[in-house]
């Protein structure tokens, strides 16, 4: 954990081929209904395949939350680099975004037909209000991990009131509370590589 | 050609938003494609994202249905390629640098910092999409009860969502 490691960027030789990268994830991108991805990531990664391991999972998934970009995606274009560099990356992203890709531009042109009739109006504003629970569901289990102590409510809470209170744009959210919640976690405590305190 | 230019820049720029999920950039989806630029109405908006959510892989493919009503198959393209590849090179990119700060400081502080910020940004989108799909006690049940029964069971939630299409079928007509 602690030694610095010379080899460096150079993703490890390893036996796994393009195509076994592709279809791994084209069946987690065909099999993972119903949301979390990363579940299905999990079991087909480091489970099934033992492609990587538990520890290099967990470190993946928090630079993936971190980043912009979707878990899903950014976790396969940063499993698909360790395993086979960029055409890993390539292989793994185009993989996992097909076949909810098709669905979509399928379910897409049905709706634009059918999408007025009572029926499947009165169908989807169902699933629109199972959706809102969904989404509230993963929010809240991933705050259990990630949000730690009163401040962390208090970013959570700016974040909330700043988009939906005061009508900020999200960027400009992001970028306020979130460089005054990093400032507020800041190094602390080492003698070197910080300005005054 | 105008229209896919315009699909480019708002779906390139909702996909820097995306910190912590697809649903922090819902706000901003919401201002770009129904008020500004006419492309679907909100409802429409709510009922693609929903279905959108019971579909495999990455949650945000309902963007495909947006740039094929658009512009068609160009434009179901034009939306992908704009949504996912300057995401995907920001991941690429930081996934390698990212092993040579492991003894930056400030490594951590960025992750413990983002943290509470993308679940704020999340729920600032929930309740976006919830001011539009909630809208009597039918609807508000539906929600408590899925959202109740996740935090406690580790049933598939396309099942619930299945689920709440069925009850919208017989109460909601």
């Amino acid at each position: 954990m602690s030694e610095p490691v010379e080899s460096g960027a150079a993703p490890a030789p390893s036996p796994v081929t393009l195509g076994q990268i592709f279809a791994t994830f084209l069946l987690i991108g065909a099999t993972s209904f119903g949301g979390g991805v990363v579940a299905y990531l999990r079991g087909g990664l480091v489970g099934k395949r033992r492609w990587i391991d538990d520890r290099t999972f967990v470190e993946l998934l928090s630079i993936s939350q971190t980043l912009p970009g979707l878990n899903a995606t950014n976790m396969a274009v940063l499993v698909g680099d360790r395993l086979r560099g960029a055409p890993g990356a390539i292989a793994a992203i185009c993989g996992i975004c097909l076949p909810g890709a098709l669905l979509m531009y399928t379910v897409g042109m049905l709706y634009h037909e059918h999408g007025d009739r009572p029926l499947v109006t009165a169908m989807l504003h169902g699933v629109a209000a199972a959706a809102v629970g969904l989404i509230l569901a993963t929010t809240v289990q991933l705050g259990r991990k990630s949000v730690d102590g009163a401040v962390d409510l208090v970013f959570v809470l700016l974040a909330v009131i700043g988009v939906n209170g005061l009508h900020l744009s999200v960027p400009y959210v992001l970028l306020g509370v979130g460089a005054l919640a990093i400032f507020w976690h800041r190094p602390r405590g080492t003698s070197d590589g910080e300005g005054g305190r | 050609m105008n229209q896919i230019g315009a699909l480019i820049r708002v779906f390139a720029y909702l996909s820097l938003l995306t910190v912590g999920g697809g649903m922090a950039a819902f706000p901003e989806l919401e201002i770009l494609t129904v008020n500004v630029h006419h492309w679907l109405t909100f409802p429409q908006l709510i009922h693609l994202y929903s279905v959108g959510q019971m579909a495999p892989g990455p949650n945000m493919m309902m963007i495909v249905s947006i740039g094929e009503w658009v512009a068609g198959l160009g434009g179901a393209l034009a939306v992908l390629i704009a949504f996912f590849l300057p995401t995907a090179l920001f991941a690429f990119a930081s996934g390698r640098v990212w092993r040579r700060l492991e003894k930056w400081p400030w490594r951590s502080s960025i992750q413990r910092g983002l943290a509470p910020v993308s679940i704020g940004l999340l729920l600032a989108g929930c309740l976006a999409i919830a001011k539009g799909a909630l809208t009597g006690a039918v609807t508000v049940s539906i929600m408590v009860v899925v959202c109740a029964i996740l935090l406690r069971s580790r049933i598939n939630p396309a099942l619930l969502v299945l689920g709440g299409a069925l009850v919208g079928l017989v109460a909601l007509r």
